[in-house]
């Protein structure tokens, strides 16, 4: 019999009182507190997710809400280089969510302003205050982010990027980690001004749990290119939001791989504001064993003649499970929206899993959106055509995989961080060839 | 563009016509008119007492009356659900009365039609249902000329809560088809009532479920024997007439070994300011190689432009194909009703078993509609197909929610859902939720919701013909489009012709 929704909530209350009763917020000046503060009023009000909320279904919050992170063994990469190492960018290291300044490259970059968030926090006012809080506040609604609303209250790490121009290289936040448990929280904003553009890359595993924001604002005309490739550790948990809003004839595309670890929760929030914007959300996830990815996505269109792009593909093998929940919400005046989206799985065996909730909400007439899911294992014939033309099996099947995961990698604007992460995928399958 | 709110204008991609259809369907309402006729009613208002008044007043076994009363104590415990997209008004279940009874009905059931109250056999008759054996239905092209033995159709006729009439029931039962109202099919046959009664839908299940175990008054009960072929359609007519009063029938139908069956069910009721409730349960049990056709054109009244009054329609429809190869097919045509909650499933337990929904649900005005299927693969080689068209027109909001779920153990197992939705007016919301589990690698799940993820095969085929690419694309789409009206019985074929002139041009998914 179900529990009556009374005394769920009066329940879920009283673990998040006390989840977070004892929490410092961490110190700062004027603007960094009161977000802060509104941030643990949010968390209190949303209350913790429990696997009963209607976006956690799939996936068990339980490991993300224990008071302590579970232990997570540390994994070291032998057999290839590290991700983006090719590219000319400027480095910023976090170490087990620590800004570590030796290891870093010197953020002084033409066009791009870089401060810290541990510093800008102690200043009584800084432009970040416009964005640090108030994005993920409006992204509760309709949907709760009540760890996103977390971080905002308790991460002191981070950065806080302003792109005037067109920057030369890309910002690289890297994320290492030492300790085998422990949390790390970071916090990041991005504001690029109209007309600039910019791209950010992230990697690394960061912590046995990790807690992101990403608040991102992209002005008029502005463009912002992310490409993430989480860390490898088979252990680690991770749960992010990026949450982004953007204005007349900006562009958003952000790409993440995900391969290996216990529990990856990537969410984004996309309100496409000024007309002509394009957002294009994509990933692909490669899991073995115990792994669970789960990608979030809500893309909201509120002006029109936008695009949205949601492309999301998933390699599931040994039990490993995929969750997307994906959804494309049309206001009444986004008229003449163009929305796409598609989730589809790869399974390899009978344990491996793959559970979807591809949504439309739309109120707008003259638009075209569309959406496809599907899940299976590799089409038999495809690979016998393969085989017959003396292709060998394991070779045969790494091909159709990267087929299979092409679409999502062509979402990728640069070509060398395309070919990059391509590598990367083919590697990984690689590694299960032999 | 305030002009939109009475008259749509068509615009690019979709022709008048198509808005006309769907004007002239869901804005006058034909069936608005009541009967009057003296009425009892039981008390107003639900308490354990009335649960026992009205499995007194069926004459029911005492077991019965311990299953409505733990269905009732278990209700009582339960909260409305709030998941749909629906903006529901809070329902006062003491604002209700649960039993309405013709006058003439009381006391004996009539025995044969001719004692029934001419107002009664009228109100059907104004309905187009015929209750004399040597008619068929009406809308049936050339019906009056056809032969008596032409295209029969059994009709079981169920005003606010009792069973009026049920026709062919002496030639069914020469087949061994049983078809009889519930209340009859307790009295006659308790054995088979006891058995399958709540093993598909329980009295647990979900509120209005729960809300249906307890006070279900009248419905139908079809049990068709190892082997045979029902030698007609049988069918339901569920008609509101009384103010105030929920309808809670509740069908039961078992196809057992072998067997095959095709049933309808139309429903229509009186125009009214007052908003009514009904709560439905249809259970289908479908056992080795049988295969059930389930089709309901629901055509509750809709409430007026103003979004006044109208049926609250939340209803619980499930087959079980508990044995290998069986078969089920739910086709439903939804136009009426204020608020639609209805998701008629399929439970694939046995091996090789199928089940097919197939649905277009136009909502206007103030219309609200979620509805949708859950496809349960639990067993092996299973299939199911879902095929969904939702027009939203108005104010309206046309919600498309469904589950496909591949159990572990059902290896190679197949799954295609289609579902389009196609907006008039820029007032209106038209949305999908599916939900797509996939839990073993053999098995195939395929959503799709566009006009443009037409079969590439399919469009091939047309281009490789000379046809060009939109044409080939609209070509395509009304193949599917036919699908669903085609999966229809004849007999509905008037109601569903309407339907046939809706281009689905400029769909959205």
């Amino acid at each position: 019999m179900a529990i009556p929704k009374a005394k769920l909530r009066a329940s879920k209350q009283e673990a998040t009182n006390e989840w977070l009763a004892g929490r410092a917020m961490p110190a700062g000046g004027a603007w960094a507190t009161a977000a802060r503060k509104e941030a643990v009023e949010r968390v209190r009000a949303l209350t913790l997710p429990t696997k009963r909320d209607e976006y956690w279904k799939y996936t068990d919050p339980t490991s993300l809400t224990a008071a302590e992170a579970p232990e997570a063994s540390l994994f070291e990469i032998t057999d290839e280089g590290a991700v983006f190492e090719q590219i000319d960018r400027v480095r910023l290291v976090f170490v087990d969510g620590v800004f570590d300044a030796a290891a870093s490259d010197d953020p002084s970059l033409a066009g791009v302003e870089i401060t810290r968030l541990a510093e800008a926090a102690g200043n009584d006012i800084h432009w970040a205050k416009d964005y640090y809080g108030v994005l993920e506040a409006a992204g509760q609604s309709p949907v709760e982010r009540p760890l996103a609303a977390f971080n905002t209250a308790f991460a002191d790490d981070g950065v806080l990027i302003r792109a005037t121009g067109k920057a030369e290289k890309p910002v690289s936040l890297i994320y290492e980690r030492g300790e085998k448990a422990g949390d790390a929280m970071l916090h990041h904003v991005i504001r690029v001004e109209p007309g600039a553009e910019l791209t950010v890359l992230e990697n690394g595993p960061a912590a046995a749990r990790f807690s992101q924001v990403m608040e991102v604002d992209v002005a008029d005309g502005g463009r912002l290119h992310h490409v993430r490739a989480q860390g490898r550790d088979h252990e680690r948990r991770a749960v992010t939001h990026l949450f982004a809003r953007l204005g007349e004839e900006s562009t958003l595309k952000s790409f993440t791989l995900v391969a290996n670890g216990r529990l990856t929760r990537n969410e984004a929030v996309v309100w496409l504001q000024g007309e002509n914007g394009a957002a294009h959300i994509s990933g692909a996830s490669m899991g073995d064993g115990e792994f669970l990815g789960d990608d979030t996505v809500f893309v909201t269109h509120s002006a029109p003649h936008c695009e949205s792009r949601q492309v999301f593909k998933k390699v599931l093998r040994g039990g490993a499970v995929g969750v997307f929940q994906g959804k494309i919400l049309v206001e009444q005046p986004a008229q003449k929206t163009d929305g796409y989206q598609i989730s589809q799985s790869l399974l390899f065996d009978e344990r491996s899993q793959f559970l979807a909730k591809p949504e439309l909400e739309i109120y707008a007439d003259d638009v075209q959106c569309s959406h496809g899911s599907t899940s299976g294992e590799i089409d038999p014939d495809h690979l016998f055509y393969m085989r017959a033309r003396g292709i060998p099996q394991a070779e045969a099947e790494s091909l159709l995989v990267l087929a299979f995961i092409a679409e999502a990698i062509e979402e990728i604007e640069d070509e060398t961080l395309a070919e990059d992460i391509r590598a990367r995928l083919s590697r990984w399958l690689e590694r299960r060839r032999a | 563009m305030a002009a939109l709110d009475t008259t749509p204008q068509a615009r690019e991609g979709v022709d008048q016509e198509t808005v006309d259809t769907v004007q002239s369907m869901a804005g006058k309402y034909k069936h608005g008119w009541e009967t009057d006729i003296e009425m009892d009613f039981a008390p107003k208002g639900l308490d354990e007492d009335i649960v026992r008044l009205i499995s007194e007043k069926n004459g029911e076994p005492e077991w019965l009356l311990e299953w409505r009363l733990q269905a009732y104590r278990r209700w009582q415990q339960m909260e409305e659900p709030d998941w749909a997209m629906l903006d529901i008004p809070p329902v006062d279940y003491q604002e209700q009365y649960y039993y309405a009874k013709p006058r003439s009905m009381a006391g004996e059931k009539p025995k044969s039609l001719d004692d029934v109250d001419p107002k009664l056999l009228e109100t059907y008759e104004k309905l187009g249902i015929p209750l004399k054996e040597q008619m068929v239905l009406a809308g049936v092209e050339g019906a009056e000329d056809a032969p008596a033995e032409g295209r029969k159709v059994a009709v079981d006729a169920v005003f606010d809560s009792v069973s009026v009439g049920t026709t062919f029931q002496e030639e069914l039962s020469r087949a061994g088809v049983i078809f009889c109202s519930i209340s009859e099919a307790v009295r006659n046959h308790p054995e088979l009532v006891k058995k399958y009664l709540g093993s598909v839908v329980p009295q647990g299940d979900n509120f209005f479920a729960g809300l249906n175990s307890a006070v279900f008054t009248d419905g139908s009960f079809v049990y068709v024997p190892p082997g045979v072929r029902c030698p007609m359609e049988l069918s339901t007519y569920f008609r509101i007439n009384a103010e105030n009063t929920g309808q809670f029938e509740r069908t039961l139908i078992i196809a057992d070994k072998g067997s095959y069956v095709s049933y309808l069910e139309g429903c229509t009721a009186p125009k009214r300011d007052t908003h009514q409730l009904h709560a439905a349960v249809v259970e289908i049990v479908a056992l080795e190689d049988a295969e059930v056709k389930y089709s309901t054109v629901q055509n509750w009244y809709p409430g007026d432009e103003d979004g006044k009054g109208g049926i609250y329609n939340f209803v619980t429809k499930r087959a079980d194909c508990r044995e290998d190869r069986a078969k089920v097919m739910w086709t439903q045509v939804e136009t009426g009703s204020a608020i639609t909650w209805k998701y008629p499933s399929c439970i694939l337990r046995g091996n090789d078993t199928q089940g097919e929904f197939y649905s277009i649900a136009i909502t206007n005005n103030w219309q609200q509609a979620d509805t949708g299927t859950k496809m349960v693969h639990l067993g092996r080689n299973t299939k199911s197909r879902i095929v969904s068209k939702g027009i939203s027109a108005g104010h309206a909001q046309n919600t498309y929610r469904g589950l496909v779920s591949m159990h572990p153990k059902s290896s190679n197992s197949r799954n295609f859902t289609q579902c389009d939705s196609l907006l008039i007016g820029d007032k209106c919301g038209a949305h999908t939720v599916p939900y797509i589990e996939v839990k073993n690698a053999s098995s195939r799940a395929e959503h799709e919701a566009t006009t443009s993820k037409v079969d590439d095969d399919q469009l091939f085929y047309c281009r490789s013909r000379g046809i060009g690419e939109e044409e080939a694309v609209a070509l395509v789409v009304n193949g599917f489009c036919k699908e669903v009206l085609q999966a229809l019985p004849m007999e509905f074929a008037m109601e569903a012709q309407q339907l046939v002139a809706i281009s689905l041009e400029g769909s959205v998914g």
